[in-house]
């Protein structure tokens, strides 16, 4: 009787790109509909057409690639971009934010290097970055958080605003948006105002906003999935999340009326999304323990810097792409010790010859 | 006994309940035995008998040429009908030299079967050796490394343990749990050779926890004479606790150095299949003419493991275990992670058949596309050898050969965790073949480009040294005419500098001379090429 033959292992394989980044957008799921209960139904409408725009330019570019369509799209790595590139605009931008951002995403940082795998930067924070250089004023809209319920605008509202950019009706943007707290921090400790007094405003909860905080929490629990189904591994997230709180503890210890607390650092804005979902992104991250730890502290840190001495008020993106150019540096500083050999140890004498 | 942790590895169901139902079923003699004259590591056999000859049972029908190498034995009395190239096991489907038996039925031993030796503790270890080469014993944990060369160490080298490594490594595969089960007291008189031969102080018999029966039987067995030197351990199944460098680590903490063997930590590992050999060789006088297979898989109907005689059709393996399942489309020799398919079942069983492994499409689907590499890591976490498997395949995608040797290429054993869990569907382990092999090619190719270099440049300096030679002895002649001429002093002082500068040119000359021989001379050495088996191979019983 004649065979097929296949190379070993004879075995129904564990994983599979798709199913990894299945497993990430279940893990986003929470943290989302946190958001959306917070900042209203354009965190929905926007996520909607990130994904959206996302996979028409996937398929447009595989497609002129001429790589097989549906089964590079089953990857569902398109849809994890377009998905955390909507979550890190503000929910009422202007639906061409997520288009030019998402066109840069995916075609620029993405295709041009080579496609899944060959990418050097993470390609939602590029195509975030763009967008945040090139357009401030609507990169501002962020609304006060409150519940749906109190919510201004409607499902309906929301989707008119994103796609026509301005506000139904007689509505003002200054009545629905409001300072982010990492905002409001920074405005109010350039205008001499402590700490302390910042915070006592009634908006703020234990350590942040409070629908900040609750949008954190969320994300938090999907990234512990994300831990407990070991799609990432612990390293990333807590050198992140360690790399912003030490110091910001530091100065908070030394002087806490111009510094914010770690707790406010950790729980406002992008940083437990970033640490749990951006900064594990695998491609653009580094692959050893070691260079992990070193990688996502390294985040941290520059979270820190540019969020108290340097031009935006937060730093997620910048971080994560200052620390994608030295991961393949990491990489190579941070090999394990390989079984046999001695840490630093030369290479085995002639094994092989 | 305290044990230690491998990194990575993997947690894979066992698989073997269904081979283990039934005792081992001794195959009987088929119609045609086609017996490879390669079945081991290391350098080729040589057929010693011809078409047309009657053999008898145990009757040498390879002689083994190198020193790495193990002969080869008629498994049953009859008529050697053909030695040519037949098909065998091989993971590329090679065809092989073997011979080719029509048993006559009447399964003699001739006359010049090897004498029983009850009395083996009486014998001097030469003879031991002898025998155990004589035998023709090979690893039987499927790596086939020629048993004898290991339980010969090396001048000034102290093996002061024995390890016994009753891990079976894959999943599916029992056939030591099988052997454990039903030949225990086989396996200790083995080990009882053994630890004489080598003079160990201790024995580290491994057996996996989930081989419990395995484990009572041992235990139930253990001669107490034998209680101060074999400790049985059981360790946790975690693949591939079988691989030796695992193993010594799981047992003793140590580390086998990355391009050397056990036998540097002073010990020496062997599977319990090996011992059955060493104990039926030594004290039955039955050189290795069968073997314990375990026939299993969802592609067969009656998983279980047989005892088959070396050169037996693969189909006829099949046979016993009751015929193929509805739908069986892929035939394995090994196990699932290691493993080779196989183009067809007429094959034959050879020393390194531990596994037949017979699975359907919905068992092992063709995995999905190959995708690109998302540099995940989860290769390293699972790796063994503590290894980065995403650069190596990096590095062996980019030929970057000088890279993918630093990073450790020739630590891989090629065990597959990294491939199993590849989200993308990359055969890692065979870019990490592909690429073992390009150097040892690359290798043998600036071997022979060296001598011939070597070669070219010292005809060069002997063509320039002939004509420096021939022109001072111009020179000499020349001056010799003029000399006539001139004054006495002159040509006396002359003649003495002439001289000086002669003698010093043939020193140098000399000199050079030496030293190109020196430099081709390691290249014929033989004695290399033993080592290199020895070193890159996994020598050994998994």
């Amino acid at each position: 009787m004649r065979f097929r033959t296949q190379s070993s292992p004879h075995v129904i394989p564990a994983h599979s790109v798709g199913g990894v980044m299945r497993q990430v957008l279940m893990a986003l799921v929470p943290g989302t509909l946190a958001m959306t209960w917070f900042f209203g139904w354009g965190v929905l409408v926007n996520v909607l057409l990130g994904v959206l725009f996302a996979v028409a330019f996937e398929a447009a570019m595989v497609a002129a690639r001429k790589r097989p369509v549906m089964a590079t799209l089953a990857d569902n790595s398109a849809i994890v971009t377009g998905w955390l590139f909507a979550l890190a605009i503000p929910p009422l931008a202007p639906f061409w934010v997520t288009l030019i951002g998402i066109a840069f995403a995916i075609i620029v940082a993405k295709h041009l290097y080579g496609g899944l795998g060959y990418n050097p930067f993470n390609p939602a924070m590029v195509g975030y970055v763009v967008v945040l250089v090139s357009f401030p004023r609507e990169m501002a809209l962020w609304p006060a958080a409150t519940t749906l319920p109190e919510s201004p605008l409607t499902l309906w509202q929301s989707l008119q605003t994103v796609l026509t950019g301005s506000l139904p009706g007689a509505q003002e943007w200054d009545a629905v948006t409001r300072a982010t707290p990492l905002d409001a921090m920074r405005e109010g400790l350039v205008s001499g105002r402590t700490v302390g007094e910042i915070t006592a405003s009634p908006l703020f909860g234990t350590f942040t906003e409070t629908g900040w905080e609750w949008v954190g929490n969320f994300f938090l629990l999907g990234g512990l999935y994300l831990l407990f189904r070991r799609i990432i591994h612990w390293h990333i997230p807590v050198a992140v999340i360690l790399g912003v709180a030490i110091p910001a503890g530091f100065f908070w210890l030394l002087d806490p009326d111009s510094f914010a607390s770690p707790a406010f650092h950790v729980f406002s804005g992008a940083v437990i999304i970033g640490a749990f979902f951006i900064a594990t992104d695998p491609v653009s991250a580094s692959t050893t323990p070691l260079g992990r730890i070193l990688y996502g502290a390294g985040i941290g840190v520059l979270i820190f810097v540019i969020r108290t001495w340097g031009g935006y008020p937060d730093a997620v993106a910048f971080a994560v792409l200052l620390m994608n150019m030295v991961a393949p540096t990491l990489d190579h500083l941070t090999r394990p010790r390989v079984f046999g050999r001695t840490r630093g140890g030369p290479p085995p004498g002639d094994g092989h010859a | 006994m305290q044990l230690h942790r491998f990194h990575g590895g993997l947690k894979l169901a066992d698989e073997t309940e269904a081979s283990t139902a039934e005792p081992v079923l001794v195959m009987g003699v088929p119609a045609k035995l086609t017996v490879p004259l390669g079945q081991h590591i290391g350098e080729a056999t040589e057929a010693c008998v011809q078409v047309g000859d009657h053999v008898t049972k145990g009757q040498r029908i390879g002689q083994s040429k190198g020193y790495i190498a193990a002969h080869v034995h008629a498994p049953t009395s009859g008529k050697v009908v053909d030695i040519d190239l037949y098909p065998v096991p091989h993971p590329s489907g090679l065809n092989a030299p073997c011979v080719v038996i029509e048993p006559d039925g009447r399964d003699e031993w001739g006359d010049a079967r090897m004498e029983p030796w009850l009395d083996w503790d009486t014998r001097d270890l030469r003879a031991l050796r002898q025998r155990l080469r004589a035998g023709g014993i090979v690893g039987l944990g499927g790596a086939a490394f020629p048993t004898a060369v290991k339980l010969n160490p090396r001048a000034g080298q102290r093996i002061h343990t024995l390890v016994v490594n009753g891990a079976e490594c894959e999943p599916y595969i029992s056939a030591d749990d099988m052997l454990l089960r039903t030949a225990p007291e086989a396996v200790f008189e083995g080990i009882r050779i053994t630890a004489r031969l080598l003079g160990v102080e201790r024995v580290l018999f491994a057996v996996e926890d989930n081989m419990p029966e395995a484990m009572r039987a041992l235990t139930e067995t253990l001669p107490t004479e034998l209680r101060d030197l074999i400790e049985l351990v059981s360790v946790p199944s975690i693949y591939p606790t079988g691989g030796e460098r695992q193993l010594i680590k799981v047992l003793t903490g140590q580390e086998v150095p990355s391009g050397g063997l056990p036998a540097d930590l002073g010990m020496v590992c062997h599977n319990p299949g090996t011992f059955k050999a060493i104990c039926d060789t030594v004290i039955q006088g039955r050189p290795l003419l069968s073997r314990i297979v375990t026939v299993t898989g969802p592609g067969v109907k009656h998983p279980r493991n047989v005892e088959a005689l070396l050169g037996t059709p693969f189909a006829d393996v099949i046979e016993a275990a009751g015929g193929y399942a509805e739908g069986v489309d892929r035939l394995v020799m090994g196990g699932p992670m290691m493993g080779f398919a196989v183009h067809d079942d007429s094959i034959p069983v050879i020393k390194a058949t531990n596994c037949l492994l017979a699975t359907r499409p919905q068992d092992t689907p063709s995995p999905g596309p190959v995708m690109p590499c998302i540099r995940c890591a989860e290769c390293a976490a699972v790796c063994p050898a503590q290894l980065l498997p995403q650069q190596l395949y990096w590095q062996a995608k980019a030929k970057d050969f000088d890279a993918i040797q630093d990073y450790g290429l020739f630590d891989c054993i090629e065990c597959g965790c990294c491939a199993y869990v590849c989200p993308s569907n990359i055969p890692l382990v065979q870019y990490y073949r592909y690429a073992k092999n390009e150097i040892w090619a690359r290798e043998k190719e600036r071997q022979k480009s060296d001598i011939a270099r070597e070669r070219y440049e010292f005809r060069q300096e002997r063509i320039e040294r002939e004509e420096r030679e021939k022109a001072e002895r111009l020179a000499k002649k020349k001056a010799a005419l003029k000399n006539k001429e001139s004054d006495g002093d002159k040509q006396a002082a002359i003649q003495a500098a002439l001289e000086r500068a002669q003698k010093k040119k043939a020193a140098r000359a000399e000199g050079s001379a030496k030293d190109s021989d020196q430099a081709s001379g390691p290249e014929t050495n033989t004695g290399e090429e033993a080592s290199t088996t020895d070193n890159t191979r996994d020598g050994d019983d998994r």
